[in-house]
């Protein structure tokens, strides 16, 4: 009984942990079937949503409100104002000027706008990890008190209902906007996309900034849910989030959700089976498993080499 | 010595070949024509292994060479040159041709850094190769220009030189004649004739100008929608009533 | 069209505003568990106000700027030029390099200690800068995990060192054959993969590497690293006050001179000259080699490379384990410089500047490599108060040089080659 309450609370943090990486992973994913392009700086975009996140929320509490829903729509509102602006200035400024280029410039060209704005922030705001407050506390227990009790708590639940949310408002948007729409038929084929009106342009930057507000989310829960941030926070996670979207096949919305998902549980159940150090380790493992014997990851669809 | 079975080539749903067969014979050229899209480049690239065909056989001296990796093909002698030219472009036009003699570049590496007497001998070889065919396709005052440079003409004839200093049988050309002003074909048609007879190399050629396909070729084949649908000399293919359907629609 | 402008200079300015002013403006404090904000002082207020201001002329008047700074001729005008003939260039560049190299060889004798030990980091950099030259530059590949293969170099003889005793010397060889054994055994897999995955899966590899250090504390001691890394010697001379090993014997007793510190660190900094100049030697015969066209021809275009019969696998591997093989030579050097090791001089960073310096430098041209490694290296030392914005200036520069001159400010010149007329 025991063993399995501690199997299901391993489980349930994975889920938490996996759902948070399936929202930033959906901005890997979104860019990459549009412009095949891996969007490097994009886990310092996360890592801007959530400082944007708590900059709010303690300036909230210096005006002295302390209404819950009020402090975390704001600062929801906030983080992904911040980071959608982001998302769009860096693809305007560092991606666009090199797009169709060779596939290394993109790439290198993120990574260099990566780590500016790690060091952006690190500069404006110092290096050392800063409590964010939880906010959200409290939750359930299940399991008798004198020995292993599995707790869910409301943080968790928030969680998941916020990314369950969010998946179902992305997938309404991408499947009835007219935006939407658009956004399908250039991840399809670009030129055509662009012989037929689509102001192409324009998609590109739509879906950098729904990626970014989708990432400020996660910033939000993620700085709330593990209580503290620093300017390297976006790093790893965006290399976790990367590999979700690479494990559901990258370019795959649905994908990303189910990678992330999967992802998170395998991490969990590292840290709680095997030692918390390694579950990095697994997670890298992982991704150059995937990599090598499934390319085109679980709901990916393959690629065929044009000539 | 080229024998091309029964091939047929699907990506998902598609058949994009079907049954297509083909045979050439030593010094011949023969033609793959037919509309577009009807998978001519597809059997290409099953041939010269960029694509594992889903069924059929391709025979090469008589060895199965169907699902072999490119660079295996193209190191028996079937050397093939692509529908959008493909040059190193930030390389000069020599060392395009260098890099085509490099296939066994792991054997020499310490004698290259030692530079034995072995080694500069095959170096200079070399050399002369790709000194003899520049001049032999007329580029050899741009030897030093960066491919990317060459005007399209060239870069087309480049092209070819960088297959034939790799000394191949067979010669798998993909339009080459596509984007050339008359003068440049009637000097590809002259080059690919003078392949066949002074080189002894078999040639596959696909091609939309009828006028050369009709001009150089010994034998042609008709593909429509990834069928085979006529082959036989150019005066059969001519005469042919499904062909002319084919080209000239339904009517 | 001008309303368009107007509209479209606001927007811009108002996003300067949104990504700048929270971040820039608004300062978290944690004082113990309780973080406050704090607005920052005037002067960053009214630089982000400033910055929006610019941005909003600039886009204003951008038409007129861009055509006024079209109208001024490109300082580096691109050359459409033939490659000076070869003779005359190799005589000059071997004359210029001589000089160079001598010059290096006698400058440490006349300046501080410090310089001398400055220099030695600098020619460190230089030998991974050139090695990954070989894999990002000639080859095409990115690799992003490549300060592993420098850990296992410097690994390598820090724990020779501390379980068999084995000297610098012997480490030597080791060490840069078993950083080019990590880069093969990796390199075997992956290199199949496209060029943004084959990056990120060398990154996720470097990083492996990094905890496997981190967390393996009974052979590698763990975060807090591996120490008493002996310095090399000079035919079994021992550049210490006291000699450390049985029958060896001291530089300053044999030559009957006073001990200084100093002897240890310029015979290092030669060291590294030599290994440098080696390094260098040996990836422009592999640049002029079959080998090394097969490299670029693979950068060029994969496709027609392996259209002409050359093995992707085999060209990719070769470039790797060269990579890597370097990588370690400059990790053994630098665990005996720094007499220390821990996982933190192997963290993904380091990767990064040494790409910084790669991209910076010219893909593929070694002496831009060796230029921008220099700078890179000297500059945040040179002005200390701008060490802090290194990082800072190395992403922006990364992605300026990437849309302004994805060349490099050196870009490679293509070498003559004489042919002969044939019959």
């Amino acid at each position: 009984m025991q063993d399995l309450l501690y199997f299901f609370q391993q489980l349930i943090n994975g889920l938490t942990i996996g759902s948070a990486y399936a929202l930033i992973a959906i901005g890997y994913t979104m860019v990459y079937g549009i412009i095949g392009m891996i969007n490097f700086a994009h886990g310092e975009i996360y890592m801007i949503g959530a400082y944007t996140a708590l900059i709010a929320i303690t300036g909230l509490a210096t005006l002295g409100i302390a209404w819950l829903p009020v402090i975390l729509i704001v600062a929801l509102i906030c983080a992904m104002i911040v980071s959608s602006t982001m998302g769009w200035a860096v693809e305007r400024v560092a991606y666009r000027p090199v797009r169709g280029r060779h596939r290394l410039i993109p790439l290198i060209s993120a990574i260099g706008m990566s780590i500016f704005l790690q060091n952006y922030v690190h500069l404006a705001q110092g290096s050392r990890n800063i409590g964010f407050p939880a906010l959200i506390d409290g939750g359930f227990q299940f399991g008798s008190a004198d020995s292993f009790q599995m707790s869910l708590s409301y943080m968790q639940i928030t969680i998941f209902i916020t990314t369950l949310i969010c998946m179902t408002l992305l997938s309404l948007f991408i499947s009835r906007s007219r935006t939407g729409r658009a956004c399908r038929a250039v991840s399809q084929d670009i030129g055509m996309a662009n012989l037929l009106g689509i102001d192409t342009n324009r998609i590109i930057s739509a879906t950098f900034v729904i990626g970014a507000a989708l990432a400020a989310v996660a910033g939000l829960l993620l700085g709330m849910y593990y209580g503290s941030i620093d300017p390297l926070f976006g790093f790893i996670a965006g290399l976790k989030a990367f590999t979700a979207a690479v494990l559901g096949g990258i370019g795959s919305i649905p994908g990303a959700m189910l990678g992330g998902l999967i992802l998170g549980v395998s991490e969990s159940m590292t840290s709680g089976y095997l030692s918390g150090e390694y579950k990095d380790v697994v997670s890298f493992g992982l991704l150059i498993l995937i990599l090598l014997f499934k390319p085109t990851g679980l709901l990916g669809k393959p690629e065929v080499e044009k000539i | 010595m080229l024998e091309v079975q029964n091939l047929s080539m699907r990506f998902g749903g598609l058949l994009a070949v079907d049954g297509v067969s083909l045979d050439v014979k030593e010094r011949e050229i023969v033609s793959i024509i037919g509309p577009n899209g009807a998978g001519k480049t597809t059997v290409f690239n099953c041939m010269s292994g960029f694509y594992k065909p889903s069924g059929g056989k391709i025979l090469f001296e008589g060895q199965e060479v169907q699902g072999k990796p490119d660079y295996k093909i193209s190191r028996l002698g079937m050397v093939r040159t692509f529908q959008h030219v493909r040059l190193f472009n930030n390389m000069t036009v020599v060392e395009n041709l260098l890099v085509a003699q490099h296939r066994h570049l792991n054997t020499n590496l310490i004698a290259g850094l030692l530079k034995t007497p072995d080694y500069r001998e095959r170096e200079r070889k070399s050399l002369d190769r790709a000194a003899y065919w520049l001049e032999r396709v007329g580029l050899m005052d741009l030897a030093n220009r960066e491919a990317g440079n060459l005007a399209y003409g060239q870069q087309r004839r480049l092209e070819i030189a960088r297959c034939m200093v790799t000394e191949p049988k067979l010669l798998m050309l993909d339009e080459p004649a596509a984007g050339l002003n008359p003068a440049e074909t009637k000097d590809l048609n002259q080059l690919i004739v003078s392949l066949k007879e002074d080189y002894c190399v078999s040639v596959v050629l696909i091609e939309h100008d009828m006028s050369l396909v009709m001009d150089i070729s010994d034998r042609i084949n008709v593909i429509n929608q990834g069928r085979p649908l006529a082959s036989g000399t150019p005066e059969e293919i001519r005469q042919n009533k499904d062909v002319i359907k084919a080209y000239l629609g339904e009517a | 069209m001008a309303a368009n402008t107007l509209k479209h200079a606001l927007f811009c300015a108002v996003v300067t505003l949104v990504i700048a002013y929270p971040i820039l403006g608004l300062n978290l404090e944690a004082e113990g568990i309780n973080v406050t904000l704090a607005g920052a002082d005037t002067s960053t207020v009214i630089s982000v106000i400033a910055a929006a201001i610019v941005v909003f002329l600039f886009q204003l008047f951008r038409e007129n700027i861009l055509s006024a700074l079209k109208s001024i001729p490109s300082p580096l005008p691109k050359t459409q030029k033939e490659p000076m003939a070869e003779n005359k260039r190799a005589r000059i560049e071997s004359w210029v390099l001589t000089g160079i190299v001598i010059l290096a060889l006698f400058w440490p004798f006349f300046v501080s200690r410090g310089s001398v030990d400055l220099a030695t980091l600098v020619l460190i950099y230089i030998m991974l800068a050139l090695g990954l030259n070989v894999v990002v530059g000639l080859a095409g590949l990115l690799d992003l995990g490549y300060v592993a293969f420098y850990a296992v170099g410097a690994y390598t003889f820090a724990l020779l060192s501390q379980y068999a005793g084995v000297s610098f010397w012997v480490a030597l060889p080791i060490g840069a054959c078993l950083a080019a054994l990590f880069g093969f055994t990796l390199g075997f897999p992956v290199l199949r993969l496209r060029g943004d995955y084959l990056a990120i899966v060398t990154l996720g590899f470097g990083e492996i590497i990094r905890i496997l250090l981190n967390n393996w504390t009974a052979l590698t001691g763990g975060p807090n690293g591996v120490g008493g890394i002996p310095d090399p010697t000079l035919f079994g001379m021992e550049f210490g006050r006291r000699v450390k090993e049985e029958g060896n014997v001291s530089f300053h007793e044999t030559f009957g001179i006073a001990y200084s510190g100093e002897h240890k660190v310029i015979f290092l900094y030669l060291i590294a000259l030599v290994l440098a100049v080696f390094t260098a030697l040996v990836i422009r015969r592999f640049m002029r080699m079959p080998v090394g066209r097969s490299w670029e021809a693979l950068r060029e275009d994969e496709i027609a490379a392996r259209s002409l019969g050359l093995s992707r696998t085999a060209v990719k591997l070769s470039a790797f384990t060269i990579g890597a093989f370097f990588a370690g030579f400059a990790g053994t050097v630098f665990a005996s410089k720094q007499g220390f090791i821990s996982p933190e001089s192997f963290v993904f960073l380091e990767s990064a500047i040494i790409l910084a310096i790669v991209v910076l430098g010219g893909m593929g041209s070694q002496i831009g490599v060796v230029l921008a490694a220099i700078a890179v290296t000297i500059l945040p030392e040179l002005a200390r108060e701008f060490s802090e914005y290194r990082m800072l200036i190395f992403g922006a520069a990364m992605v300026l040089m990437m849309i302004w001159r994805p060349q490099g400010l050196m870009p490679v010149r293509r070498i003559h080659i004489p042919l002969r007329k044939q019959e």
